[in-house]
C-alpha cells in the first residue's frame, strides 16, 4: 500500500515515520515529504486503533458507554468520564451533591498531574534522555496508587457515573494524597535542574514548531498547546463546571509559540493543579457521593454538549438524545484531533529531527484521536 | 453578547434562518447553499466574530442528513449552533476548510463517515477508513457489519 521510501516527481523523498514507531507514541502513521532534510508536507494517516466509538455507544445505553470512554484519552480517563457524566446530568437535571463534586475535581486533578509526568518523561525520552522517563514514573506511580485503591483500577477507572461518583473513596485515600503532595514538592526541582535548565533541551525546542496565536484559534489547538502561544483556553476558567469557578489557581500562559514554551505550560500547570489539590483534600465535605436516579436513564429529546479541560485541551461531548435509553448520536470532539491537524502547518519548513520536539509537546495521545 | 441579544442580531443579518427554541445556546437552521455567505458573515463580522470552529459534525435522520456546526468567539466568549439540512442521497455542502482551518479534518472524517462532499475542499480524501475501502459510510444509520460489529 505505501512504499517505504518512495521518490516524487520532483525528486523530495517521501518517508514512513509510524505506524509503529517509538517517537510516535502509538500507532500514528505519519507520511513524510522531504527535500533534503527540510519538511515540506506531513500527512497523517489515522484509523490504525479506531474502534468505531461513537457508533458502538449508539447502542449502549446512559451508565454503560461511558466505560467505553475510558479507552479514548486513556491517560485523561477520569475525564473523559467526567465529561460524559456531566453531559448526561445536564440533559436529566440531575444534582449532583457536594462531596461527588470535590471528590471529582480532585481525580480530575491528579490525573491531569499524571498525564502531564508521563508526557514529560516521554518528551525527555523523544529528545534522547532516558532518565527522566524513570523519575517521572516514580511520581506517576504514586497516583495510580492512589487511584487503584479507591477506583479498583489504574488507567481505566470508571469511577465517575451519572449522579456522583461509583463508591466513596477509600479510608486510606486522604493520608496518600498528602504524601504524595510531601514527595512531589521534594522531587519536583530536579525536573527542572534535570531538563529545562538544559542547554542541549532548550537548543533544541526554542523556536522549533511555532504556531501563531491566530493559527492556534483557526486549527482549534487547545489545551496546554494554545496557551504556549498566550491563547487563553482553559475551559476551567472560561465555562466553569463543577466547582474550579470556587477554587484558586491561574491558567499558564507563555507567549513564546514555540515547542519550549509549550514544554513550560505543562509544567507549570502541575503545580497549578497541586494547589488545587491543596485546597480540597482537606476540605472533602460529609454526605453523599452519588445522587439517587432512577434504574434506567432516559434522557429527553433533545441536543446536548458539554466542555471538559482535559490533559490535552478541550474535549467535548455532543448528545442527540430522541428520548429513548440509548443515545441517538455522540460525538467525541476529541482535543488531539484538532492539534494534530496543525502539525503539518507547525512542522512544515523545518528539519526532519525537529519534528518529534513539535510533535511530542502537542502530547498526541492516538487512542483520543481515532476513537 | 447575551443569547437574547446574540439572536436578535443574528435575526437582522440572516432573516431566512429557521430557530430552535429551548436549547443551550442560539440553534438556527440555513440551507446548504445559503452556509457559505452565512459562515463568512459569521467570521469576519466585527461584532459577532466568530473564529473558533469548536466542533462540526453530522447527524444521520434517515429520511436526511444534518451537518451542525459548533462556533464560539474567543473575543467575545459568545457560542452558536448552526444547522443545515442535507439531501441523503446526494448530500453537498460549501466546504468551511478556509475560514476555519480545523475543519479540514473534521470535514475529511464526515466525508468518510457519512458521504458527504465538501464542495471546494482542499484535500478530501479518507481519513480514518484505510485506502480502498468500498461499500458504504460507516456511520450511516443503514450501515451493517455482522462480521465486526456486535449489536447488543
Amino acid at each position: 500500500m505505501f512504499e517505504e521510501v518512495a521518490k516524487t516527481a520532483e525528486g523530495d523523498l517521501v518517508i514512513n515515520v509510524g505506524p509503529q514507531h517509538p517517537a510516535t507514541h502509538g500507532v500514528l502513521h505519519l507520511l513524510i515529504t522531504l527535500n533534503g532534510e527540510t519538511i515540506k508536507k506531513v500527512e497523517p494517516h489515522l484509523g490504525y486503533i479506531h474502534r468505531s466509538i461513537e457508533k458502538m455507544c449508539e447502542s449502549l445505553t446512559y451508565r454503560q458507554f461511558i466505560y467505553v470512554t475510558s479507552r479514548m484519552d486513556y491517560l485523561s480517563a477520569h475525564i473523559n468520564n467526567h465529561a460524559c457524566a456531566l453531559c448526561v446530568e445536564k440533559g436529566m437535571q440531575i444534582e449532583v451533591p457536594d462531596r461527588a463534586k470535590v471528590i471529582r475535581v480532585l481525580m480530575d486533578e491528579l490525573t491531569r498531574i499524571a498525564s502531564h509526568e508521563l508526557w514529560w518523561g516521554a518528551m525527555a525520552m523523544d529528545l534522547g534522555a532516558f532518565t527522566p522517563f524513570f523519575h517521572a514514573f516514580r511520581e506517576r506511580e504514586t497516583i495510580n496508587d492512589i487511584m487503584e485503591e479507591t477506583c479498583g483500577a489504574r488507567l481505566t477507572m470508571n469511577y465517575m457515573v451519572p449522579g456522583g461518583v461509583m463508591q466513596d473513596l477509600h479510608p486510606d485515600f486522604q493520608r496518600r494524597v498528602k504524601e504524595f503532595l510531601v514527595l512531589y514538592k521534594r522531587k519536583i526541582h530536579e525536573y527542572d535542574e534535570m531538563v529545562t535548565g538544559n542547554i542541549i533541551f532548550q537548543n533544541r525546542m526554542k523556536g522549533v514548531g511555532y504556531i501563531s496565536p491566530e493559527d492556534v484559534i483557526s486549527y482549534g489547538v487547545t489545551g496546554p498547546a494554545a496557551r504556549g502561544s498566550g491563547v487563553s483556553s482553559d475551559i476551567r476558567k472560561l465555562y466553569p463546571y463543577e466547582i474550579y469557578d470556587k477554587l484558586q489557581f491561574d491558567e499558564v500562559l507563555e507567549t513564546a509559540g514555540d515547542s519550549f514554551a509549550r514544554y513550560l505550560v505543562r509544567l507549570r500547570e502541575m503545580d497549578q493543579s497541586i494547589r488545587i489539590v491543596e485546597q480540597l483534600i482537606d476540605n472533602i465535605p460529609e454526605g453523599d457521593f452519588q445522587a439517587k436516579t432512577k434504574a434506567v436513564l432516559k434522557l429527553p429529546k433533545g441536543e446536548f454538549y458539554t466542555r471538559v479541560e482535559t490533559a490535552r485541551g478541550e474535549l467535548g461531548v455532543y448528545i442527540v438524545s430522541e428520548g429513548g435509553t440509548t443515545p441517538y448520536r455522540i460525538k467525541f470532539r476529541s482535543p488531539g484531533f484538532s492539534n494534530l491537524s496543525a502539525l503539518d502547518h507547525m512542522v512544515r519548513g523545518g528539519k526532519l529531527g525537529d519534528l518529534v520536539a513539535s510533535m511530542g509537546t502537542l502530547d498526541l495521545v492516538i487512542p483520543d484521536i481515532d476513537r | 453578547m447575551t443569547n437574547e441579544e446574540l439572536k436578535i442580531q443574528l435575526t437582522a443579518l440572516f432573516p431566512t434562518a429557521t430557530w430552535e427554541e429551548g436549547t443551550e445556546w442560539p440553534t438556527f437552521q440555513i440551507t446548504p447553499a445559503e452556509w457559505s455567505t452565512v459562515a463568512n458573515e459569521l467570521r469576519t463580522n466585527d461584532a459577532l466574530k466568530f473564529d473558533y470552529l469548536f466542533c462540526e459534525t453530522c447527524v444521520d435522520w434517515k429520511t436526511h442528513l444534518t451537518m451542525v456546526y459548533h462556533l464560539s468567539s474567543t473575543n467575545f466568549r459568545h457560542n452558536i449552533v448552526v444547522k443545515a439540512k442535507l439531501d441523503r442521497t446526494k448530500p453537498e455542502i460549501a466546504t468551511v476548510a478556509g475560514i476555519w482551518r480545523t475543519a479540514e479534518f473534521f470535514e475529511r472524517e464526515v466525508y468518510e463517515m457519512y458521504g458527504v462532499n465538501f464542495l471546494g475542499h482542499p484535500d478530501l480524501r479518507l481519513l480514518i477508513l484505510p485506502d480502498g475501502w468500498e461499500g458504504k459510510n460507516p456511520m450511516r444509520k443503514d450501515f451493517e457489519d455482522p462480521i465486526n460489529m456486535i449489536k447488543l
